[in-house]
């Protein structure tokens, strides 16, 4: 979760926006600002950006939409959905089963994506393991996102006294490392997957709290909500109309690259073995499992490391594409 | 001074912090008694007199004051199970913790600020864009999986170092260091993907600054520009973050050590939660948190150093 | 060197800009920002440059200085700096001149000194790259320097953080900077507009008097006629990337030919005006530079503005000694008035601007 907390966390800097990653890449060179130079040229993260045809192509119009990695990542999220839910409908085999004859087998007809190191098929305990990582990320940060969303946008909307005692408790709660606080809770408490969502979800509140509440900030600052609250307006229409839409896709997009912290989450725990019991498969557990074969049939932990992989980079870079599109302040008015 | 004004608010968080830790361990289900004894000697009478052995019958604001105040002694205890001073069994492993987050971070820094500083100067171009594009997939990168694809090449494939175990650097300083590279680089992958990011982001920003014109006119060279006056100005960010990120690193110690069978306090805590071991995961727990809320402090007393308006009281002045 | 080698490079000119034109390259188009600017600045003279923002003025200086990057800026014509040719120069070449030989001070004082450095270090670095001054002997020189600027209490000065400064402080330590080398020509960018009004002249009189002392060419780039006014030799009015004005600055003042520039000057304040005049202001905005219209690019705003001025641009066209301005109906001429009052018989202008009457009166009282 600690990974996530820079993204997000208005630093005690000077530069204020400049630490929310890359908003915008301003043109190249040392020193003289490019006075004819346009703001923002557009997002650079993982190479979708339109920056070098912004910088040094032709003067097409300025590149509007998604790019295709954007749209792959889609896709790749969208199928990893339809295995979870439809897990058990889909054509593969029982994830269960082992067959020790053909134990760490290499990917091949028989098994598309080979066996485990109990001959268990590759392919359908991905298929099946999907569904924790996708009721898991999904539950907490629903949860998160919630809880934490409404909490920011009472305090940064109502500010005050009110403001200060939650943001004092939320920051106290950051202030401890998220994995040690999940470990105790996990050994403490259970861990079956509803317990684990519930957690991770509770743990995450403080994170939402502050994007919501920064965010909260930012567009109660815009000329339409002050004119709308200075025509007076009642607050809980101000926020009703014009707070929340406008502080829910960027909590939405955070949400997304959240979910990719999830399930890393989850990937740890099972790796600590303090994830869903065995021998329901889980991405983290296999390749927990596959790392005692690893001299011998390296491909039984790359292959599921290769899908959390794929899967925590879609979220990231769709999450971090709509996040570019929807960041109240990096927009002006 | 600015660290005596700084002070009330880390002694406000640090007793903050205690107390959650406290009420989080106390708070869970489950009586500790039952858990010392185990469920066969768990005759009623054991429970009471184990009960009353570790005042767990007191109110609970006598029990945290006890706890703290033993602890503020470094007394935290003594495992259930091993009996061992909970103290004892810290400071052993904390220094192994401790050796391989700072070479982490080391590691991280010594890399990220100049492949930051590149892609900054070279914004726009392909090597920005390669940079950029790596350092976001590293992002997504879980630091066992990191730790496994290390294992894989280092110690399989290439034989070249150790892929678990521990030697103390008083027995074999070069040996420790071996030992200790793997787990450091485990984590420091994905800092060191974090920190380019962030110092990249920054740096453009400074570079696009009047000062750097004005050093420019002056006949400055860039790499001077580049290291004497766009630096430090692009640094608060990362500063701040890289010791925010100190968290994550604990964290990650966890998995890493695990892993890399190493002994120290993030394997202590997992063995303590695996087997409830309550005064022991109390003690590692504070400690952890302390260590983190105390490196935040020392990195905002750095910061002032780094940015003079905020010693002379003018933290809202803009670079 | 003998009298005669003096004497000819006594009449060569400082810095001589020909035909300069600096376009950016950019996803909206071609940005002419600066096209075909042609100046002089001779030792020791002052050359004012007016325009309002977003007239190139900016991008001017900086392709005088040849700091703009490289990348996507395409850059024509030539700038000589004592005969030698900036434009073709590589950035280490220019590192010699830079703090050198030419200085610079930018327009806002808060953000060009390095938040975090010391002063004395901001200053004593030119004097360590181009004297080879260190230690000591840099200090020194620094103090002089501070000094010399009207800086007290110049030693404490020197372990100081530029936060520590006023603007108006911190402006003349810019410029202590920039004259730490004694260079021969100092550009300043806008120097007073971030500056509160009492503290501009200060800052003015001493770009002055350091100039009369270092027998320096100076080119202050203003938006503010009033700035230039009294201090320039000459005055060269910018709008749309070109020079639409040159003249000396007494002869401009008295016989202004651009109606660009007429409308600059009766939106100064006079005080022998009476208090309640209306200060006139320019209507309309500067053109956008990537799709300048075809035809004078301030037609649209010009009371004076016939078909021709739609169609054909205009060049600059000698009126005086020294006086160039460009313009088909220059104010002050027959030809001037007879569109003018063409345009007042019509109500409106040849480019569709309609003519307010009080714009009127004012304009045959001019």
């Amino acid at each position: 979760m600690d990974a996530v907390r820079q993204e997000f966390d208005p630093p005690r800097t000077t530069h204020g926006n400049a630490a929310q990653g890359d908003v915008s890449t301003p043109m190249p060179n040392l020193g003289a600002p490019h006075p004819g130079a346009p703001d923002g040229a557009g997002p650079i993260d993982g190479g979708t950006g339109a920056v070098a045809e912004a910088v040094a192509g032709p003067p097409a119009k300025k590149k509007r939409g998604f790019g295709v990695t954007f749209w792959l990542a889609v896709t790749w999220l969208v199928a990893v959905l339809v295995c979870a839910v439809f897990a058990n409908i889909l054509p593969v085999k029982d994830p269960l089963v082992p067959d020790v004859l053909n134990k760490l087998a290499y990917p091949g007809p028989e098994h598309w994506l080979g066996t485990d190191g109990l001959g268990r098929d590759t392919l359908a305990r991905l298929v099946h393991g999907a569904r924790v990582s996708v009721t898991i990320s999904v539950t907490a940060v629903a949860i998160g996102m919630v809880v934490g969303g409404f909490i920011g946008i009472i305090a940064g909307f109502f500010r005050g006294k009110l403001e200060t005692v939650l943001m004092t408790i939320i920051n106290i709660i950051l202030a401890f490392p998220a994995l040690v606080l999940l470990l105790v809770l996990l050994a403490f408490v259970g861990r079956s997957l509803v317990v684990i969502s519930l957690i991770v979800g509770f743990l995450s509140i403080p994170i939402y709290t502050r994007v919501a509440r920064a965010t909260t900030l930012a567009v109660a600052e815009r000329e339409f909500v002050r004119a709308s609250r200075t025509m007076g307006a009642k607050n809980s229409r101000v926020l009703a109309r014009e707070i929340l839409p406008n502080v829910v896709l960027p909590v939405a997009a955070f949400g997304l690259v959240a979910m990719g912290v999830v399930i890393v989450l989850e990937g740890t725990l099972a790796f600590l073995g303090l994830s869903v019991q065995q021998p329901a498969p889980t991405w983290g557990g296999m390749i927990f499992d596959g790392k005692r074969y690893l001299s011998e049939a390296p491909h039984v932990v790359l292959i599921p490391s290769i899908a959390m992989f794929l899967t925590v980079l879609s979220l990231n870079l769709v999450g971090d594409s709509l996040r570019t599109r929807f960041d109240v302040r990096g927009s002006n008015l | 001074m600015y660290v005596l004004r700084r002070l009330p608010s880390l002694i406000a968080t640090l007793l903050a912090v205690s107390i959650l830790t406290f009420l989080m361990t106390s708070l869970l289900p489950g009586d500790p008694a039952l858990q010392i004894l185990g469920a066969e000697n768990a005759t009623p009478e054991a429970i009471a007199a184990v009960r009353s052995e570790l005042s767990l019958d007191d109110p609970l604001p006598v029990r945290y004051l006890h706890w703290i105040g033993d602890a503020l002694t470094g007394d935290f205890g003594r495992s259930y199970r091993t009996n061992e001073p909970v103290s004892q069994a810290i400071i052993e492993r904390l220094p192994v913790t401790a050796e391989i987050g700072l070479l982490a971070i080391v590691i991280a820094l010594a890399i990220a600020i100049p492949v930051g500083m590149l892609s900054a100067y070279r914004a726009g171009t392909r090597t920005d864009k390669v940079i950029s594009s790596t350092s976001f997939g590293l992002l997504a990168v879980p630091n066992f999986m990191v730790a496994i694809l290390l294992i894989l090449v280092f110690a399989v494939w290439l034989g070249v170092l150790p892929a678990t175990g521990w030697v103390n650097f008083t027995d074999n300083p070069v040996q420790n260091l071996r030992s200790a590279l793997l787990p450091a680089l485990s984590l420091a992958i994905a800092e060191m993907a974090v920190y380019t990011r962030l110092l990249r982001t920054d740096m453009i920003a400074t570079l696009q600054q009047d000062f750097v014109t004005m050093a420019r006119v002056k006949g400055v060279s860039n790499r001077r520009i580049l290291f004497r006056h766009a630096l430090r100005p692009s640094s608060f960010s990362l500063l701040t973050v890289a010791g925010v990120q100190v968290g994550a690193i604990i964290g990650g110690s966890v998995v890493i050590e695990t892993l890399f069978a190493v002994p120290g306090v993030g394997r202590l805590l997992l063995e303590a939660v695996l087997v409830r071991d309550l005064l022991m995961v109390q003690g590692v727990a504070l400690v952890i948190a302390v260590s983190y809320v105390v490196v935040n402090f020392t990195v905002d007393i750095l910061y002032s150093y780094l940015d003079p308006r905020i010693s002379h009281g003018r933290s809202s002045a803009r670079v | 060197m003998t009298n005669a080698q003096l004497a000819g490079r006594a009449n060569e000119p400082l810095l001589e800009v020909d035909d300069l034109r600096t376009y950016f390259d950019t996803p909206r188009g071609i940005v002419k920002a600066v096209d075909g600017v042609s100046l002089r600045v001779d030792r020791g003279k002052t050359l004012g440059v007016v325009g309002e923002s977003g007239s190139g003025k900016t991008v001017l200086s900086r392709s005088i200085m040849n700091l703009l990057p490289k990348t996507n800026t395409i850059r024509e014509g030539s700038v000589r700096f004592e005969g030698r040719e900036l434009t073709t120069m590589k950035n280490k070449e220019m590192r010699t001149i830079w703090g050198a030989e030419m200085a610079m001070v930018l327009q806002d004082p808060m953000t060009s000194l390095n938040p975090v450095t010391k002063i004395g270090e901001q200053i004593t670095e030119s004097l360590g790259i181009h004297l080879n001054e260190k230690g000591k002997v840099a200090k020194a020189h620094a103090v002089e320097l501070l000094k010399s600027v009207g800086i007290p209490a110049a030693e404490r000065r020197l372990g100081e953080y530029p936060h520590q400064l006023s603007g108006g402080m911190r402006q003349r330590v810019t410029i202590a900077i920039a004259l730490a080398c004694s260079p021969k020509l100092l550009v300043a960018d806008e120097p007073t507009t971030a500056l509160d009004v009492t503290v501009q002249r200060q800052i003015l009189d001493l770009l002055e008097s350091q100039q009369t002392q270092r027998n320096m060419g100076l080119i202050i780039i203003t938006h503010d006629l009033g700035v230039v006014a009294g201090r320039a030799d000459e005055i060269a009015v910018m709008y749309a990337g070109r020079i639409v004005e040159r003249a000396p600055t007494r002869e401009l003042f008295a016989r202004n030919r651009h109606p660009y520039t007429e409308g600059l000057l009766r939106s100064i304040p006079r005080l022998h005006q009476p208090s309640h005049s209306r200060l006139q202001a320019i209507p309309g905005r500067p053109p956008d530079l990537v799709d300048p219209p075809a035809g004078c690019p301030f037609a649209p705003r010009c009371n004076y503005a016939q078909d021709k001025c739609l169609t054909e641009t205009p060049v600059l066209a000698p009126h005086a000694a020294g006086h160039e301005a460009a313009c088909h109906f220059p104010v002050g001429t027959t030809a001037g008035q007879e569109a003018l009052a063409r345009n007042v018989a019509a109500g409106r202008t040849a480019a569709g601007t309609p003519l307010d009457s009080t714009v009127l009166a004012t304009a045959g009282a001019a």
